[in-house]
């Protein structure tokens, strides 16, 4: 019974989840993919709750659905996009071409993944996926990384600086 | 219930929607929130493996994705900014200095 309600709330996240995704390709508007994907992000989020996730599931919507879009959406309104500018034209048959692609890499993978047979749960402690837990791993097995990862960001704000500011 | 199968269905969904709109989609800003949906598709499998390994080294991967993802909207919309500064236009085929 617990198995079944869990398959339900799993099918409440996805198919929301995909059509948000759909939203973002198809909206003729930046500021409503932005949008879509905003709401894409939430539903995400609820997926990685499903899969005992807490903590990446706090920083999706902390960081994706909180910090990346904000950025997007303050880009779109800096940039004062115009009617004309949203105009998308025709798709051309390159583009179709790149749509058929996707779709024959996503018939790959579903192959793949059925021929993978039925994946099991393996039963996992009370503390899985809680802050403590990633943390201490973050902080010992992964502390290079980690501390990479600042480097990175820092690398990543100069960067920003210098590529957008007009003069310095 | 809800297998690991399906997460990873789920995944590849998404990660072929986000590739349909980077092929399709000519305006930079929306090909960029392909590419995120195409990392969150990616995190969203590593996820699913540590839940289905029993292990959270999936949870670490996904952390630092995420990094590298704002580290990425940073450098990219800056690029983004200085494109439209110079050029006015943010159609991908009008910029196309370097195919030339």
């Amino acid at each position: 019974m617990a198995d079944r309600a869990e398959f339900w709330v799993f099918l409440a996240f996805a198919v929301p989840l995909i059509v948000a995704a759909l939203g973002v390709v198809v909206a003729r508007n930046p500021v409503n993919a932005a949008m879509s994907l905003v709401a894409a992000f939430f539903f995400l989020a609820g997926i990685y709750v499903l899969l005992v996730a807490h903590l990446v599931a706090f920083l999706q919507i902390l960081v994706y659905a909180g910090a990346i879009m904000v950025v997007f959406l303050f880009v779109i309104m800096l940039l004062q996009l115009h009617d004309q500018d949203l105009q998308d034209s025709r798709l051309k048959a390159m583009q179709w071409g790149g749509i058929l692609g996707a779709a024959g890499l996503v018939a790959v993978i579903a192959q793949a993944i059925r021929s993978a047979g039925v994946l099991h749960w393996k039963a996992v402690p009370e503390s899985f996926g809680t802050v403590k837990a990633v943390g201490q791993l973050l902080f010992t097995q992964y502390l290079l990384p980690f501390e990479a990862t600042s480097l990175l960001l820092l690398v990543a704000i100069v960067g920003a600086v210098v590529v957008a500011k007009q003069r310095i | 219930m809800a297998s690991a199968n399906h997460y990873l269905a789920l995944a590849a969904i998404l990660f072929g929607i986000g590739l349909a709109g980077v092929v399709s989609r000519r305006n930079i800003l929306v090909v960029f929130m392909c590419v995120e949906l195409m990392l969150n598709a990616a995190n969203l499998t590593f996820l699913a493996f540590a839940r289905q390994q029993g292990t959270m080294h999936g949870h670490a991967i996904a952390f630092f994705v995420i990094a590298v993802a704002a580290a990425e909207a940073a450098v990219g919309l800056a690029i983004v900014i200085a494109v439209f500064r110079t050029r006015g236009t943010l159609w991908m085929d009008e910029v196309s200095t370097l195919k030339n």
